[in-house]
């Protein structure tokens, strides 16, 4: 079924009966030609990609709970292009292109807008670091404007420009940032791949991966062994526990990454802010909650729940940025687990065994890059080959030094 | 969360500084091959359930622990001196440390 507005207009005339289910639910297969571990985002798109880019549709997506049900469902929904290495600034500039056109491309309304982007900075030194960021950017074909006190003042005049421990020097605005739906990224995802003849299999959690002389042969699922020529790994938050049912270890440490969510408000913020000085970050969805966060609770966990200290400091940094939300009452907050990688980089590669590939490490920025990670692990899958966007995501660059390390803090676990 | 410190008892988690998994106790020896430095620098078990890692008591003692938890429940289980039996009990009478 095609979704349109007069769809929506004659359905409404008619009760609303006409609805179908945005997917089918199968039973799994004996064999795919293609099976994909995983149906959050990342996975969702892969195999949508894998059916759209490549003529591959005899995939299926196995997925532990219900389709979504990870950190897709539970981020703080920013899309952006502002990295500044190469390797990492020509993906995300790839991404944010078909986050562009991704309403028409899914026929699915993830209410993507692009409502601007202003990354704060609160001295010289910043200043220089963000405008060289901004050329940076400008190079790779995105959009970037330093601003300076005034600049932002015009964007946002609520924010408090005189406090004393970070006192605001300007900004770098990033036009075509914004955010999106994130569950609707997951729906409309799962609804094309569907349509494509991609089977998503959901409560199928998958409990061992069978290979034999060092190719991959399928799996093993809580709904029996199915077999497959090409296993992708794409759970990321799980990302250890399926590998090691591969024999590996990853260069990965999962860590809790906290977020809130405010009562519904009057529109009040109309950009994404980001005070990296204070860790945090803030924007205000089509509801109306102020979604925000900061930073990593700093340790390993897989509680999907973090502690006090760190929503101490998060509030504590919203209201030295904006005073004016100490008002708002917080409605709701939780803990995504993330795949921390040594520098901060995400991974999309093949491994050590014939037909098994892996997509992971996404650290606290998965979201944005949910149609890009997709788009490029179907060209690895289907060609063999990295796509060219995604071809330092290598796994094995922490033993070899080629480190993508954006923040320029080193690569150990602890430090991003 | 707090962690029970072995000299300073069961202090809150903001006193301590996590470093990461207890691999880093396992340093490679001279000359070991690389994988072995990329293994003990990079690649980790990651459970989900009981770990053991080192956390510095940075506004305390100053003493590394090695402290035993659980990455699913944050229950802590138990916290030792990573410098072992004798470190941070008062040197014995007669000596003095260096330094």
């Amino acid at each position: 079924m095609r979704y349109s507005g007069l769809k929506v207009f004659t359905e409404g005339l008619f009760g609303n009966k006409g609805w179908t289910p945005a997917w089918r639910d199968p039973q799994p297969k004996a064999e795919y030609d293609v099976i994909i571990i995983g149906g959050g985002g990342h996975g969702l798109s892969t195999a949508y990609y894998l059916a759209k880019n490549h003529g591959i549709t005899n995939v299926a997506v196995l997925e532990k709970g219900y389709l979504g049900s990870g950190n897709i469902g539970r981020n703080t929904t920013i899309v952006r292009a502002n990295y500044f290495l190469q390797g990492n600034s020509e993906f995300y500039s790839h991404s944010l292109k078909l986050w562009e056109g991704l309403e028409s491309e899914l026929n699915y309304n993830v209410m993507h807008s692009q409502r601007g982007l202003i990354n704060l900075f609160h001295s010289d030194g910043q200043r220089d670091a963000f405008a060289r960021r901004g050329n940076m950017m400008l190079s790779q074909g995105d959009d970037a404007i330093l601003l300076d006190r005034e600049g932002v003042r015009e964007h946002l005049p609520y924010l408090d420009f005189e406090q004393t421990r970070f006192p605001i020097y300007g900004g770098l605005y990033h036009p075509r940032g914004g955010s999106a739906r994130h569950d609707a990224v997951a729906w409309g995802y799962a609804r094309g791949a569907d349509r494509r003849g991609v089977d998503l299999i959901q409560n199928c959690e998958v409990t061992g991966i069978d290979i034999e002389n060092g190719v991959v042969k399928g799996v093993q699922t809580t709904r029996g062994a199915i077999r497959a020529k090409k296993v992708g790994i794409v759970v990321a938050g799980r990302s250890g526990q399926v590998a090691a049912m591969a024999g590996m270890r990853l260069p990965i440490e999962s860590h809790i990454l906290q977020a809130f969510v405010s009562e519904g408000l009057k529109p009040v913020i109309d950009h994404v802010i980001s005070f990296g000085m204070g860790h945090f970050y803030i924007s205000q969805s089509d509801k109306g909650g102020l979604v925000f966060g900061g930073d990593l609770d700093f340790y390993a966990s897989y509680a999907a729940r973090g502690n006090l200290p760190m929503v101490e400091h998060v509030m504590e940094a919203g209201m030295t940025l904006m005073p004016m939300i100490g008002r708002a009452k917080v409605l709701r907050s939780w803990g995504g687990i993330m795949d921390m990688s040594p520098d901060g980089s995400p991974i999309i590669d093949k491994t050590h065994v014939d037909g098994l590939f892996i997509d992971c490490g996404w650290n606290y920025g998965g979201f944005k890059a949910v149609p890009a990670s997709g788009w490029c692990m179907a060209h690895l899958m289907a060609t063999g080959q990295p796509h060219e966007v995604a071809r330092r995501f290598r796994l094995d660059r922490f033993a070899t030094g080629h480190l993508l390390d954006e923040e320029g803090t080193g690569s150990q676990h602890n430090l991003h | 969360m707090r962690i029970p410190c072995p000299l300073c008892g069961l202090r809150d988690r903001r006193e301590f500084y996590y470093y990461g998994s207890d691999d880093y106790l396992h340093r490679p020896g001279e000359g070991a091959a690389p994988e072995a430095w990329d293994a003990y620098l990079h690649l980790r078990d990651n459970p989900a359930g009981v770990t053991r890692d080192l956390w510095y008591h940075e506004t305390g003692c100053t003493s590394w622990l090695v402290v035993t938890r659980n990455t699913v429940t944050h229950e802590i289980l138990g916290a030792e001196l990573v410098a072992g039996e004798g470190q941070g009990k008062p040197a014995p009478k007669g000596r003095r440390k260096a330094s």
